[in-house]
């Protein structure tokens, strides 16, 4: 279990996080939407201690992230992440990107590490790409690429950064494709994303962000179907409008 | 053999001497490898450090940039020979230009290697301390490797300008190439047909450090 509460986050004078609180239980798949700026991704970088806090505790597993007594390295291993640039290790074919932190990390022998790594790939669908290199495979592979990378360290916990954002729309559908899959095997999931209907599909919760705080929480009918607060139907209008239709608003 | 200008060009008093030359060119060779390891075994850490913006380590490595950079190599090879004979430490000649080379080079790979890490994107940081890896098995084994190939140029550059440096042996005893030399030809005065042979022997050991460094940067990154 992730356990969030109250924490707060400022870069500078810059309040980012404003106390928030969140619990996301054993095999739930949880949503964070939200405006740009509202604090989701950079929630999401402090559940796994890339970012530190200023207020407010993270306990994963009862284990809190940021007592400085805390192995980090080691609580890292129970959380993969995914993000929005793909980050693929660029000079590492797609096999060796996943192997090597099982075999860094996890001590494992480089055949061990190897095989893992092939397995994960196949789990992706990407099993006959493992001698490519990055560069050669294209943005929706490169992104199930580090997602076998982070599947191989054997998480407790998949985050994902807004993991879509940089795609081109044809190649959305092959994430999401992996991403729901990961679901029905009963990933615990903390899911950033501008994708409404991903999150209307697939989250068990939906959690609103506004401005630094959780405005609005609850299952993905209450919150994007009939949603209370104000700030969150004046988003999601704005989220759902499609693109052709503010272009046409825009030149009428 | 007459030269230009009525210069007569005596080849065998070279010739003679070759022996004595090559084994000078082979403690060049001993020493630029030796210097091109520790310089960049000490600027690779030293790079991180300068990174940070601040911390002891940042104003350690900030001083050996601005030691080793600004000042002439003969008067580091002098600090390190004489300065710390100075001191009642007296060590070799061959120690001392080997600890003047590295100082300069770990000075210079410094900056090199600091300018290929900004050229990283520290998203690659993020994602290999995601995976649980600690700092240094992150630089290891995710951000050197691609340093690396962004500086290869400069930094082959640096590797074969040490190489040069080792020359300032000849003004502490050492008899590397050119302190062979200085001896070889202080015993004829043919000055000038030891000298260009030196330089000849300089130039192939170069396009040696530069092939060889060359098949290396094919055998690593695979292009």
């Amino acid at each position: 279990m992730i356990r969030i509460s109250n924490v707060q986050k400022a870069f500078g004078s810059a309040i980012v996080l404003k106390g928030i609180d969140l619990t996301v239980e054993k095999g739930e798949l949880v949503c964070l939407i939200g405006a740009s700026g509202s604090g989701k991704s950079t929630l999401l970088q402090c559940i796994n201690g890339l970012e530190p806090i200023q207020g407010g505790e993270i306990l994963v597993d009862g284990i809190s992230v940021h007592d400085p007594k805390t192995d980090i390295n080691k609580l890292r291993q129970k959380l993969g992440i995914v993000f929005q640039q793909y980050n693929a290790f660029p000079h590492l074919t797609a096999l060796e990107n996943v192997a090597l932190a099982p075999r860094v990390v996890a001590k494992r022998s480089r055949a061990e590490a190897r095989a893992l790594a092939q397995k994960n790939l196949e789990h992706v669908g990407l099993g006959d790409k493992g001698d490519s290199l990055p560069s050669q495979l294209s943005g929706g592979q490169q992104q199930r690429l580090a997602i076998a990378r982070a599947l191989a360290m054997q998480p407790s916990y998949m985050l994902f950064d807004e993991v879509t954002s940089a795609l081109d729309p044809e190649l959305v559908g092959e994430v999401l494709e992996t991403m729901r899959l990961l679901k029905s095997e009963g990933m615990t999931m903390v899911v950033v994303t501008h994708d409404i209907n991903f999150a209307r599909e697939s989250a068990d919760r939906v959690a609103f962000l506004c401005q630094g705080e959780v405005c609005e929480i609850g299952t993905a009918e209450e919150v994007i179907d009939h949603p209370r607060k104000e700030q969150t139907q004046k988003f999601l209008r704005r989220e759902q409008r499609k693109p052709l239709e503010i272009v046409r608003s825009s030149v009428a | 053999m007459i030269g230009m200008n009525g210069y007569q060009f005596y080849w065998s008093i070279v010739w003679d001497s070759l022996p004595l030359l090559l084994a000078g060119a082979w403690v060049t060779i001993q020493i630029t490898i030796l210097a091109f390891i520790v310089g960049t075994l000490i600027a690779m850490p030293m790079a991180v450090a300068r990174q940070q913006g601040e911390g002891w380590a940042y104003r350690f490595s900030t001083w050996w940039v601005e030691l080793s950079r600004n000042t002439p190599a003969v008067f580091q090879l002098y600090l390190f020979y004489f300065g710390l004979g100075a001191f009642h430490i007296n060590i070799p000649s061959y120690a001392a230009v080997l600890i003047a080379v590295s100082f300069n080079n770990a000075g210079y790979m410094t900056e090199i290697f600091r300018g290929g890490l900004n050229a990283i994107p520290r998203q690659q940081l993020s994602a290999s301390r995601s995976l649980g890896m600690t700092s240094p098995q992150s630089f290891i084994h995710v951000i050197f490797p691609q340093m690396f190939k962004v500086i290869f140029l400069a930094y082959v550059t640096q590797g074969i300008w040490g190489m040069l440096n080792t020359s300032l042996g000849m003004l502490v005893g050492l008899q590397e190439l050119s302190g062979a030399t200085q001896y070889a030809q202080s015993a004829s005065f043919r000055t000038f047909e030891f000298f260009l042979v030196t330089a000849l022997i300089y130039y192939l050991i170069a396009k040696g450090l530069q092939f060889s460094s060359q098949i290396a940067f094919r055998l690593i990154y695979r292009s």
